[in-house]
């Protein structure tokens, strides 16, 4: 093997850095989407109304005991067959855009579950006292109980946020050019596993490492307030 | 264009001579194999590395925190990847071929699957002893037990019934996570369901399928550890036995 080749990694950072990049869209984009998704779930889940509850709690529990590499492969396979229902042609949209999607509904269900719990934390007497006030269902949600909720759970959020940053790697099964995948494609080329995957691995370690140093300071700062 | 369903290809002989349910049906063996086998050592070592974080010992605090923090921030693929092609590299050259070319590519992915699932189950085991009063330690050293004795008899009987829902969602999370080792060579259920599918094309038929199996195996491990959480339930002590 000769010995660790740093030359491997330094000639092809820019495309390295591109997966990154990448990385970084596809979990900002599905937090973003998935928290919005999955508050949407929560509120239905704890609705009154029978089938919207049922709703969700199908969508969650179905999302949640598949796994993320089968999700993925099949929403890329699935997505353009659905689109040809509309449009009348078969047109693939590509791994890298099908991935947006894919995590955001797949990330929805987890999500879900801890706004869920953000939501069911809040006392009883506040919505009853918001009612009281003349707030309707919508403006209780949206002042008294959401702020609150998103609040408390914000540590658990970001830290399945960083699941979500490594599960990323996963787009590896429809061969989509994230970090991984561009350290894999890297090694497919110049045959040099060792340069490529401990980088990845330490690059990976670092940034999760430090993002849940992050979260561990912020949850003692909301834990005081508390 | 309209999709074309057909439900009776499961039935139809593939190119080895075995039909297509059959693929199905050893995928589905190679899943239960690995996450078994993985859920074993995610115990052992996970425990282990649990209880020595909970000990005085400083030294064994930091090896057993350093553990966690580094299998925790690693993507599983990436780990498995590091087992399979890294790790044979750095050994001695005749080590390194050996594991290379004669090992059976299961064993590198059950390990990798085990120590990384390991790294969970020690941060839930070392949350279950802290969650136990200070005194039931006191209490056991001072009626002259000695420490191991008191982590036998006292603190883990107890922690592990606290933490079994949480290793109710990791044990469903292994058979979940099992499907990744396809991507170093196991033949396993995903693997199966990606062949079928480059064969046949049958996408839709497949994937509900393949959906179904996971979300029966989930539901399946749920009812046996809440079948376990109630057996092992003190009464008057913990409540919730079984969802």
């Amino acid at each position: 093997m000769g010995g660790f080749d740093f030359s491997v990694i330094t000639n092809n950072w820019e495309y390295l850095a591109k997966g990154l990049r990448y990385t970084f869209q596809v979990t900002v984009f599905a937090m973003a989407g998935g928290i919005v998704l999955g508050t949407l779930l929560a509120l239905m889940r704890l609705s009154s109304i029978k089938s919207l509850s049922l709703f969700a709690a199908g969508y969650v529990n179905l999302f949640r005991s598949v796994p993320l590499v089968q999700v993925i492969l099949a929403f890329y396979l699935i997505i353009p067959i659905a689109l040809s229902l509309v449009t009348g042609e078969m047109k693939p949209i590509g791994a890298e855009n099908s991935a947006y999607f894919t995590f955001t509904i797949f990330e929805a269900a987890y999500y879900s579950e801890i706004m869920r719990a953000g939501i069911q934390s809040i006392p009883k007497g506040q919505v009853g006292a918001g009612y009281a006030l003349g707030l309707t269902y919508g403006q209780v949600m949206r002042y008294v109980v959401l702020p609150q909720a998103f609040r408390n759970m914000l540590p658990i959020l970001l830290t399945q946020t960083i699941i979500l940053f490594q599960d990323i790697s996963l787009v590896y099964a429809i061969g989509a050019t994230d970090f991984f995948g561009a350290a894999d494609k890297i090694n497919q080329r110049d045959l040099r596993p060792v340069e490529m995957y401990t980088t990845v691995a330490a690059v990976y370690f670092i940034i999760c490492f430090s993002l849940s140093r992050i979260v561990r300071q912020l949850q003692k700062k909301i834990a005081i307030i508390r | 264009m309209t999709y074309h369903w057909n439900w009776t290809f499961f039935f139809d002989v593939a190119d080895d001579g075995e039909r297509y349910f059959q693929w199905i049906l050893s995928g589905l063996g190679w899943t239960v194999t690995v996450a078994l086998c993985a859920l074993v050592i995610a115990l052992v070592l996970g425990s282990i590395l649990g209880v020595i974080r909970t000990t005085p010992s400083k030294a064994l605090v930091a090896i057993g925190d350093a553990y966690v923090e580094l299998f925790r921030n690693i993507p599983l693929i990436v780990q498995l990847f590091l087992w399979y092609q890294v790790f044979p590299e750095i050994l001695p050259k005749g080590a390194g071929d050996w594991v290379k070319q004669d090992l059976p590519d299961v064993i590198p992915a059950v390990f990798g699957l085990g120590w990384y699932t390991a790294a969970r189950i020690a941060e839930q085991v070392k949350s279950g002893i802290l969650s136990l009063p200070r005194g039931q330690t006191n209490a056991g050293l001072a009626m002259g037990l000695t420490l191991a004795q008191v982590y036998r008899y006292v603190l883990l009987p107890m922690a592990y019934r606290i933490i079994l829902p949480t290793l109710t969602s990791e044990s469903m999370n292994i058979f979940k996570n099992s499907s990744v080792t396809y991507a170093v060579g196991v033949l396993e259920l995903y693997f199966q369901y990606k062949q079928i599918i480059e064969k046949t094309n049958q996408v839709l038929e497949i994937t509900i399928v393949v959906t179904a199996i996971y979300f029966i195996l989930a539901f399946s491990v749920n009812r046996i550890m809440a079948f376990i959480e109630k057996r092992v339930q003190v009464p008057g002590y913990i409540t919730s036995g079984g969802k």
